[in-house]
Order: C-alpha cells, then sequence, then structure tokens
C-alpha cells in the first residue's frame, strides 16, 4: 500500500524528494508557502559554474512535480509536526490537519535582508542592489543604474550577512564566491567597458570547476579581485557609491567610486521553518538552521522518528548539492518506511 | 536616495528621553571652547521649556579624555563615574542629561559594562564607597544633551522667530550634520537613528527648515581622535580627517555645519583657519569659511537669542553670512563688546569677518 509522505516546501529540495518518493510509487503532498514552486532558484538567470541558463533547471524541476502521486497544496505553510500514535499529524496554516506517515521538511532558506548591513546603505542608496537584483537585470537583458546610466564600474562586495559576527552569522553561505564570480564575468560580457571589482574575505571555490571559473574571471574577464572588507559605502553628488575598503594584500586603504554596487546576501535559515522547528521541537544548530542527527552518516535526520530533512534548511548549499540531498532524504523515508 | 530606507532605520533606533527632571554633567572642554552652548541649553531647557535641571558645582570631569588617551584605567573612570551618580543620587535624579559626546559614551559603556559584568559593578560600588563614603543609584535614562533638545525640536519650532531657510531665496538652508563618533558608534542603540544615519541632528534641522547634506565623509572622524590631536605629533591626522571632510562637503555648497560633539564643533571650525592660513583655502560658497555651530547655538538661533550673547563670535569661522542668510539682525561691530562696555579680546585670523 502507498505511503503518504508530505514535504513542508516546494523548492529545488521539496520537488525533488518528491518525485524521487513518487517515482518509488508513494503518495506526496508538497505544502508550499508561495503561489508558484521552484523555491529562490526561480529568480536566477544562470547557475555557476557551467552558466547553463538557470530555466533549464527550473523546466526540470517542473517536468519532475508533474507526477500522478504528487500534489501541491500552494499559499499554505506546515506550522507544526507531531506524533499520534503510529503516524504523523501536520497543522497547517489553513487549519487542515493532515496524517502522514513521513515527514519531510525542505522550507529552504531566507535571503539575508541586506538593510542590516547599514553601513552599505541597501534600502536608502539608489544604486546600491543585491545579487538577485543583478539576476533580475540579467533576466532583463539590460544593465543601467537607477538613474538610467550605463554602469562603467560595478563592485561586488562578498560575504554580507555571512562570516559576519555583528549580525550573528558565523557560518559561510558557500555559494556566494562563485556567484560573485559569475556574475562579474556576465557584467563584463554584457558591458565590455565597464570595470568590475569583487571585494572579498576569502575565495572560497570548493566545487568542481569553481576555481577554473575564477581563473577565467581574472585571466579573460579582467574582473579585479581585492581582498579586503568594505567598511562603509556613501552616496555621492552624481549619484555613484563611493566605497572605503582596505586592501590587505597591498596594506592600504582605499576608496573608490562605482556606478552600481552589489551586495552577495547569504542565507539565512528560513522564517516559517524556524517557526516550524520552534513549534514542533525540532533542534536547531548555533548557525540556526536545523540540526540534523549526525553531521556525517544522518545528514536528512532529524532526531524525530519519520521527520526528515532535505536541502538548506539544514546548511548553505549548491543547487547540485541541494538537490543530491534531497534525493538522499527520498532514500531515508524510503527505508524509514520500508522498516515499518 | 530613498528616505523610506532612512526613516525604517530610524525607527528602529529610538530611546526613551525623559520629559523633565534632568541632572545635568557639563563639558571639560566645551566650557573653553563654546561656554554659552552649555549656558544657552540651560536656558532653553529652563526659560523656554520649564523644564527642571540640576547641576551640582562638586560634578568634576569624567577623565574620558585621560581614558581615551591611556593615561585613566578603566577601574578608575568607573569610581569618576560611580560618583557622579551618587551626586544624582543625593539630589534625588534619576535622569542623566550629558553634555559632552565622550562622556556620554564613557557612561553607556560603564553602564553596559556593569549590566553585562556584574561583578564590575560590585567593585565601582566598593571603591566608592572606600574612596568617598558614597553609594548610588543606576540612573533610570542616560541622554546626550542633543537627545533632550531633539526631544523637543517641536516644542522650539513652535517658539522659533527663525527657520533655517535663506530668507532671500526661501529655499532651505544646506546643512552637514556631524555626529560625534563616541555618540552611537559604540553601542548604536544608545543614539536615536543608530550608528550609520543617526537623526539626531537631521530631525532637529529638518523640523526647523533646513536640508541636510549626505556627503561622502558624513561618517568620518572629525579628527580629534585625542592622541590624534593631544600628542603634538601626530596632529597632523588630527588636520587631515578635517580636510578629507571638507574636501567631501564642499561641492554641496553647505551654509553650516553642526555638531553635537565638543571637539567635533572646535576641530570643524579651527581647522579651516589652518588649512586658510596654511594653503590660502577656504570650502565654502563664494571663497567664505563653513561655520561650524553646536546644536545648542543652532537652537538658540531659532529662538530668537542674541548670536553675541551665545558666543557665536568666538568661532573662527563666523557666522556672519549665515546670520545674514537666516535674516538675524545681529550687529557685527557688538560682537567684542562686553556689557559693561568694555572691549573683549578678538580672536586672529576669524573668516568670514565681514
Amino acid at each position: 500500500m502507498a505511503k503518504q509522505i508530505i514535504i513542508a516546501g516546494g523548492g529545488v529540495a521539496g520537488i525533488e524528494a518528491a518525485a524521487t518518493l513518487a517515482d518509488m510509487g508513494h503518495k506526496v503532498n508538497i505544502i508550499e508557502k508561495g503561489s508558484s514552486s521552484g523555491g529562490n532558484a526561480v529568480r536566477w538567470h544562470a547557475l555557476f559554474p557551467d552558466r547553463r541558463p538557470a530555466g533549464e533547471v527550473i523546466s526540470y524541476l517542473n517536468n519532475r512535480v508533474r507526477n500522478k502521486n504528487i500534489e501541491v497544496t500552494y499559499n499554505t505553510c506546515v506550522n507544526k509536526v507531531r506524533h499520534h500514535g503510529s503516524s504523523l499529524v501536520i497543522n497547517l496554516s489553513s487549519g487542515e490537519e493532515l496524517k502522514a506517515d513521513a515527514f519531510i521538511v525542505a522550507t529552504g532558506f531566507d535571503l539575508f535582508d541586506a538593510s542590516r548591513k547599514e553601513e552599505y546603505g541597501y534600502g536608502i542608496y539608489d544604486n546600491v542592489i543585491t545579487a538577485p537584483e543583478l539576476e533580475d537585470m540579467f533576466n532583463g537583458g539590460s544593465l543601467y543604474t537607477a538613474d538610467g546610466r550605463v554602469p562603467e564600474r560595478v563592485g561586488f562586495i562578498h560575504c554580507v550577512g555571512s562570516r559576519d559576527e555583528k549580525v550573528c552569522n558565523h557560518h559561510c553561505s558557500k555559494v556566494c564566491c562563485v556567484t560573485a564570480v559569475k556574475q562579474a564575468i556576465e557584467v563584463r560580457e554584457m558591458l565590455p567597458g565597464c570595470e568590475v571589482f569583487c571585494f572579498y574575505m576569502d575565495m572560497r571555490m570548493f566545487g568542481p570547476y569553481y576555481e577554473e571559473l575564477y581563473r577565467e574571471a581574472q585571466e579573460v574577464h579582467n574582473v579585479n579581485f581585492i581582498r579586503g572588507k568594505v567598511s562603509e559605502a556613501s552616496n555621492t553628488i552624481n549619484h555613484k557609491v563611493a566605497v572605503k575598503v582596505e586592501d590587505t594584500l597591498a596594506g592600504r586603504p582605499l576608496r573608490m567610486e562605482v556606478d552600481l554596487l552589489v551586495l552577495m546576501t547569504g542565507m539565512e535559515m528560513s522564517a516559517t521553518g524556524a517557526s516550524l522547528a520552534e513549534a514542533s521541537g525540532l533542534r536547531r544548530g548555533k548557525n540556526r538552521f536545523l540540526s540534523v542527527r549526525d553531521n556525517h552518516m544522518h545528514s536528512n535526520n532529524s532526531d524525530l522518528p519519520g521527520v526528515f530533512y532535505a536541502g538548506t534548511c539544514t546548511a548553505p548549499m549548491s543547487i547540485t548539492d541541494t538537490i543530491s540531498h534531497a534525493r538522499s532524504a527520498a532514500l531515508e523515508v524510503n527505508l524509514y518506511l520500508s522498516e515499518r | 536616495m530613498k528616505t523610506e530606507g532612512k526613516k525604517r532605520i530610524w525607527s528602529e533606533y529610538q530611546k526613551n528621553v525623559p520629559d523633565d527632571h534632568f541632572f545635568y554633567v557639563r563639558s571639560c572642554i566645551r566650557q573653553s571652547f563654546f561656554p554659552g552652548s552649555e549656558q544657552v541649553f540651560l536656558k532653553i531647557l529652563r526659560d523656554d521649556l520649564g523644564k527642571d535641571v540640576f547641576e551640582d558645582p562638586r560634578h568634576t570631569t569624567c577623565t574620558g579624555i585621560g581614558y581615551h588617551g591611556d593615561v585613566v584605567p578603566f577601574e578608575t573612570i568607573q569610581t569618576v563615574v560611580a560618583r557622579h551618580f551618587a551626586l544624582a543620587t543625593e539630589a534625588g535624579y534619576k535622569n542623566i542629561a550629558i553634555s559632552c559626546v565622550t562622556s556620554f559614551g564613557i557612561y553607556t559603556e560603564i553602564l553596559e559594562t556593569w549590566k553585562h559584568f556584574p561583578e564590575t559593578l560590585v567593585k565601582a560600588r566598593e571603591n566608592l564607597f572606600k574612596a568617598t563614603g558614597r553609594v548610588f543609584d543606576l540612573p533610570e535614562t542616560i541622554s546626550h544633551a542633543s537627545d533632550i533638545i531633539y526631544k523637543f525640536r517641536d516644542e522650539i519650532a513652535a517658539k522659533a522667530k527663525y527657520a533655517l531657510t535663506d530668507i532671500t531665496t526661501g529655499e532651505p538652508l544646506r546643512i552637514v550634520e556631524h555626529i560625534g563618533c563616541h555618540y552611537a558608534k559604540m553601542f548604536p542603540k544608545h543614539g536615536i537613528g543608530g550608528a550609520e544615519f543617526p537623526h539626531v541632528l537631521v530631525g532637529m534641522i529638518e523640523k526647523w527648515g533646513g536640508s541636510v547634506v549626505d556627503y561622502p565623509e558624513r561618517r568620518h572622524c572629525c579628527g580629534f581622535g585625542f592622541r590624534q590631536y593631544l600628542v603634538q605629533a601626530n596632529r597632523g591626522y588630527s588636520l587631515s580627517s578635517s580636510k578629507k571632510k571638507f574636501e567631501s562637503m564642499e561641492p554641496y555648497q553647505p551654509d553650516m555645519i553642526v555638531s553635537n560633539c565638543p571637539g567635533c564643533a572646535m576641530f570643524l571650525d579651527r581647522w579651516q583657519y589652518a588649512i586658510n592660513e596654511i594653503d590660502g583655502i577656504t570650502y565654502g560658497k563664494d571663497d567664505e569659511g563653513i561655520p561650524s555651530l553646536t546644536y545648542e547655538e543652532m537652537a538658540a538661533l531659532m529662538l530668537g537669542y542674541d548670536p553675541w550673547e551665545i558666543g557665536l563670535q568666538y568661532h573662527n569661522v563666523q557666522a556672519l553670512p549665515l546670520l545674514r542668510k537666516i535674516g538675524v539682525e545681529a550687529d557685527p561691530e557688538k560682537r567684542f563688546i562686553s556689557k559693561d562696555g568694555s572691549r573683549l579680546p578678538e580672536p586672529a585670523g576669524l573668516i568670514n569677518n565681514f
């Protein structure tokens, strides 16, 4: 008899886990807080490291979710999960109560609110934007400043909201470095006359072909990488953004004006995931993401039987890693159900 | 520029400033630099706003200059501040009003230390009692004097005789606001508007009709920096900081600089004189210097106080062009005449002395 599985979250992890379980013959209900599936990925124009159009991955996911064993409930959140006898009871924001044999948390991440780094003036200075907003421009096919100028110099600030004690985020968001490299190349390709500067703490090129992309950015596209954290951004009289940074390799302070300043905002535990964890007694780590039962052997398992984790609700990860993590969550669920 | 973003930040950094009954602690250096500012602050609060402000002549320096100059240990300054709290306790006051931004920073630093490390409060009580036999209650509120003027900016506007507008054009004056580093950079939550986009002076300026200049070096230190100035060999650092600010604000053609810190008001005034002497440069429009005022002086001008009564003539950059723009009628010839008719000393090298 087919088992009923409920998944909180219809992003990359939720869809991939659902589709894998559906392929195994299980019935899956995805509870998605938004009005469409795909999560944060739908906003992206192209993906690192190979610059494939993000739409291809979204199409893949959309095809995966078109499965007779999958039902998606939109505009609804999971408020709480609890045990009731041998099954799980899932409370929804609609007031509905569902029963399930297993439950996967795939609530993903929230993008760091860049306005919390007040010194960069996001939400105040017109030409300070975030990485997803730059993706919006790439999707629109043109790149302009807020006052309609073609940028002659673009700056990227890495680690905005990541590895930053001041905002209580010690963790690395992993994907921002390579995203900045990708976006820097895209800016150079779109506007060959535009200078691009990346201000970084470390370049964390951990994935396959990331380091190669970083080299390409320097050798082919002449992207400038400055090791140093930007201390503040200000408006200039001609609507540019003045940044102050210490170039730690040159050992000297640097002041520069850019036409567009892009903030590489990191990942944080999603608010809906945090609320669900709080209500359900799911343990969270110091980084506020969900704590897995074992970092090495059981990275999809919670402490509660029948409750599993998939994707960036446990830690920042790339789309590639998210898909792998979601598939392994599906396998863990299948194993759990087969042993009952 | 999106003002909604600033308003959101301002709404997040508000603080409880009491309505009345203040224990006022003066600044060491302001009484030398701009004695009229503290005096007119008291007049505005007592005479114009009808507030109760108490001063105790036994109040001393907070030793902040020595602390930041590395000659007074933290334990010593805690005991000095504990004594100030004891004076307030003895007088029955729970709201401390602080003239100096550095003292304000010292008080907040010590209160935060006592909050997070309670054993240091026990030690401070013990040290104070051993030294003086005094005991103290912790104050209920700590306000910088600019917080208090900010709080009553509407009341001041209602009584104002002048506005921060150019009477010939009707346009708002362009005003550079400068916040002392020790006001909110250490503890943003204790400053109105926080550290990055402070609202304490902006709120006054905009309420009284002026417009605020947001220039690239707005947040930069005036250059006082304690050891930068106090160690004579380092004074180039001090001067270069102010110069950096002047060059950054110059394209906006500001009509005035207003500060809430004793050192800042002084250096943003005096270094204009020094740069003028060294390089012959003036930073204001039409070869005028940019008058550097305190917020109390600005409030007093709005309320119609005589500029020479509040000591504006003792700024190196004279405020005469500013007074003309606002429409304040003040006879320049009376600047250095005392009440008994005798001649007061006239500083050399005045800028805007016309």
